[in-house]
């Protein structure tokens, strides 16, 4: 193992300290958001929060304390699984809350979604030739 | 480093009670959901905390199951919602579509209202209407 002088690590515990601090402001930002916000949709937006960059930050923070390669593997692991999963999830579930009839469609501005699921498209197709 | 990862668990435990709040209130199952992946994250988050503290690693892959077992919840819950759909509608389907192809049509009235006919070039060709 190499040996590091001590304001490296000084350094990266102090980034890593701003890490941590703000990976779990954006955890209780979305604690506030989700008992607060009036609907599903809004609560879905304060939920992405700590999902990704609140969690990028703490992994970080983690990554930067223990410093050897095999833990920065699993971590960058983590945030690639939650990059690929968080928008499915969130598609799923704000998918099943439109068609369960929990979205009031005055509240959005642009429905295109119920549009395209109302819309019979083989007549459509049809029509357009 | 005792102070920071302090204030940073006190931050994750008041996000994690607040999510807690969420998912006793519901009201939908959807709501729940969204507020388990905050708890989810939550528990991420804390263990992240934890070996940031430590500097240990070997907890490093409970992260990456969590964050596998979080998305695959969020996934279930948001397909048995969209099963269940067709016995209780908390709205009746028909009124919410009424009222919003009421709504459809003003705002559409209104855009033909906005654009002058002579310059607007019409729909895109292959759109889907």
């Amino acid at each position: 193992m190499t040996v590091e002088p001590d304001w490296v690590t000084v350094v990266a515990d102090v980034i890593a300290a701003v890490c941590l601090l703000l990976g779990a402001f954006l955890a209780l930002a979305a604690g506030v958001g989700v008992l607060r916000f009036g609907n599903l949709l809004a609560r879905m937006h304060a939920v992405t929060k700590p999902q990704v960059l609140g969690l990028i930050l703490l992994l970080v923070a983690v990554a930067l304390r223990v410093r050897s390669w095999s833990a920065v593997t699993l971590l960058a692991l983590v945030i690639v699984f939650q990059l690929a999963t968080s928008p499915v999830a969130a598609h799923m579930v704000g998918r099943a809350a439109f068609r369960t009839g929990k979205v009031s469609p005055g509240d959005l501005e642009v429905d295109d979604l119920s549009r395209d699921e109302n819309a019979d498209y083989p007549e459509d197709f049809a029509r357009q030739d | 480093m005792v102070v920071v990862v302090t204030i940073a668990a006190v931050l994750l435990v008041v996000a994690a009670v607040l999510a807690v709040v969420r998912i006793e209130r519901g009201p939908s199952m959807l709501d729940r959901t969204v507020a388990f992946d905050v708890l989810t994250t939550t528990l991420v988050g804390t263990i992240a905390v934890e070996a940031a503290w430590s500097r240990r690693t070997e907890t490093i892959p409970i992260l990456v199951v969590l964050s596998l077992v979080g998305f695959l919840g969020s996934v279930v819950i948001a397909r048995f919602a969209a099963r269940e759909s067709d016995e209780a509608l908390p709205r009746p389907a028909e009124d919410a579509l009424a009222e919003h192809e009421e709504r459809a049509t003003a705002k559409a009235e209104q855009r033909e209202a906005a654009v002058d006919s002579e310059h607007h070039g019409g729909s895109a060709p292959g759109e889907v209407r």
